[in-house]
């Protein structure tokens, strides 16, 4: 099975963000990044189903050059190749962004397209579902578990309230991968060695005969948010912070 | 011109319901009709949903649509997407909104694009300028804000984060029931059983003081320092998705969007950030106290309380402050 995994860096987790003085985005400057969690399981699905069924897992990632350490990361966890679609990718929107994807992926006639099932920056929570409509593949989201069957899968999609709902699809298909489906791995120092040797593929939008275009949502606009509650806030060393908040408690909320 | 409500009716073991998000978007609809002049109408789909589209015939709205057909009985990504891109044009409808349903998130998006635009999910409020729409939505888990407005032509398309607006603000009326049936074929997704893995032990919706943990905590084994500040205040241990997808508390602990919904008379964040999808499932608490080292963790802004800090500091020195107050 043919299985191509896309992946998006993002900012770490642990980032303070700045607005940047245009408004329109965050001061990168000093910024780390990192693999977009929902993206590291969809990797790990991917691993895990060549492991069970043979084949082949390509990563496939747009975004500037600083991407190509997430893509290597990648390649050390154990995937065979990469496609690094080296663009900045402010001017794309979500439909830009999977016209790319789509570019890339179309000749590479995957049997089954792994995306998470948002990213943890701009959290559109569309791409792959966009991606799934331009390549003509059914597609299921927020999924649990996957099987193979033969010559389609039955997947576990999570429903809200704790309902899940199993699905069935013929290959090829895409699948947005919700987080907490498998265990993540490490990537192993002999991993890291032979990802030294695995192709990157380096192709730009050009290449893919994609141009941003106009798009169909303006981003105007970025700040922190008001916030809706005012917060008491307690300073000071700990032990101190904490009688405070226990007064309050005790005799303003009057939950303890 | 006109406004869209796309309701959403499922039927979990069950006859179909309402998800409980509709009404809220119904009351979003009804408000942007008002504020750019327009009307606005609301749709149902599936199949056996008259009873369902009567109950919208009293509501201030242009048209109810039963979009009715066999193969909508079940939902699909492919039969949803095909019978709303019909009503859409039917109904000449220029904005379209949804609740930000985990439905809608399966299928809107393929909407958008088979109709060569893009949809803009998980609005959290909205205000006009000029005359124009601005929609407003998060970036990086509600750390951010944006500003977004729509580009190009109608019809444009948005789905609304639960919570965002209020259910109780519809208004009254009456409309008439247009049945519309679109062309459709069976699905290449076969929609299976519906299931839930086993049943809830806990039930956190019942517990007055909830000990809430997040990633902060760092490792598994960090757990009992949490649970010893919920065994003190008498209260049931939880947690965001992170720890429970990691295997550190079962996931009948969870709260948020995929977990239980709970409304304490105190929630006590510790370690959480705060994205949206915990939020949704905890901001009703009657008390929420916020525990972590980020003073710009969204988890402040629905916090009463808050402590900025180290937890592995801050929380056994609470645990002692509490025993003293408990005498």
């Amino acid at each position: 099975m043919k299985i191509i995994v896309c992946i998006k860096q993002v900012p770490a987790r642990d980032s303070q963000l700045r607005v940047a003085p245009s408004g329109a985005w965050i001061q990168e400057a000093d910024l780390s990044y990192e693999i977009n969690e929902p993206d590291a399981y969809a990797l790990e699905e991917g691993l895990q189903l060549k492991e069970k069924h043979g084949g082949e897992v390509v990563v496939l990632c747009a975004g500037p050059e600083r991407a190509a350490q997430t893509i290597r990361e990648a390649l050390a966890k154990g995937a065979d190749r990469a496609i690094h679609i080296e663009e900045e990718m402010g001017a794309f929107d979500a439909l830009g962004a999977a016209r790319l994807l789509a570019g890339a992926l179309a000749p590479e006639k995957p049997d089954l397209v792994l995306t998470g099932l948002q990213s943890d920056d701009l959290g559109y929570g569309q791409t792959g579902v966009i991606l799934a409509e331009l390549m003509g593949l059914p597609h299921g989201t927020i999924i649990m578990q996957v099987e193979k069957q033969n010559g389609s899968i039955r997947v576990k999609r999570e429903l809200e309230d704790g309902w899940f709902q199993h699905v069935e699809m013929p290959l090829p298909a895409l699948l947005t991968i919700q987080s907490g489906i498998n265990k993540l791995r490490y990537a192993t120092l002999m991993g890291i060695k032979k990802a030294k040797g695995k192709e990157i593929r380096r192709v730009a939008a050009a290449d893919l005969g994609v141009a941003p275009g106009a798009a169909c949502i303006q981003l105007s606009r970025v700040y922190a948010p008001s916030r809706s509650k005012q917060t008491q806030l307690f300073e000071g060393p700990p032990k101190e912070a904490a009688a405070k908040l226990v007064e309050k408690l005790k005799f303003e909320a009057r939950v303890i | 011109m006109s406004i869209l409500v796309v309701m959403e009716q499922r039927a979990i073991q069950g006859p179909s319901a309402w998800n409980r998000m509709s009404w809220e978007t119904l009351a979003a609809g009804q408000q942007l009709a008002r504020e750019l002049g327009q009307p606005v109408s609301a749709a149902v789909l599936g199949q056996g949903i008259e009873g369902l589209a009567a109950e919208l015939a009293d509501k201030k709205l242009e048209h109810v649509y039963a979009v009715e057909h066999d193969v909508l009985k079940n939902y699909t990504p492919d039969t949803y997407t095909a019978g709303l891109r019909q009503l859409v044009e039917h109904a000449h409808a220029s904005i379209a909104i949804f609740p930000h349903t985990y439905q809608v998130r399966d299928f809107l998006p393929k909407l958008a694009t088979a109709l060569g635009r893009v949809a803009v999910s998980d609005v959290v409020a909205h205000r006009i300028e000029d005359g124009k729409l601005v929609l407003v939505r998060q970036f990086f888990q509600g750390k951010l804000n944006v500003d977004v407005r729509f580009a190009g032509d109608p019809p444009y398309f948005a789905s609304l984060q639960a919570g965002a607006y209020r259910a109780d603000k519809i208004e009254a009326g009456s409309a008439a029931v247009e049945k519309f049936k679109p062309q459709l074929t069976a699905s290449r997704i076969k929609p299976l059983e519906t299931f839930r893995e086993a049943a809830r032990a806990v039930d956190l919706t019942a517990a007055e003081i909830i000990v809430s943990v997040g990633r902060g905590i760092k490792e598994a084994d960090n757990i009992p320092i949490v649970q010893k500040l919920a065994d003190v205040l008498g209260a049931e241990l939880a947690a965001s998705r992170p720890i429970c997808d990691s295997g550190w508390l079962p996931m009948e602990r969870q709260v948020g969007s995929s977990g239980q919904t709970v409304a304490p008379k105190m929630y006590l964040a510790v370690g959480i950030s705060g994205a949206i999808q915990h939020l949704v499932g905890m901001k009703g608490s009657k008390t929420i106290v916020a525990i972590n080292k980020d003073a710009n963790a969204p988890i402040f802004e629905v916090a009463d309380y808050g402590i900025v800090g180290d937890l592995f500091q801050v929380v056994p020195a609470l645990v002692e402050e509490i025993k003293k107050a408990k005498g």
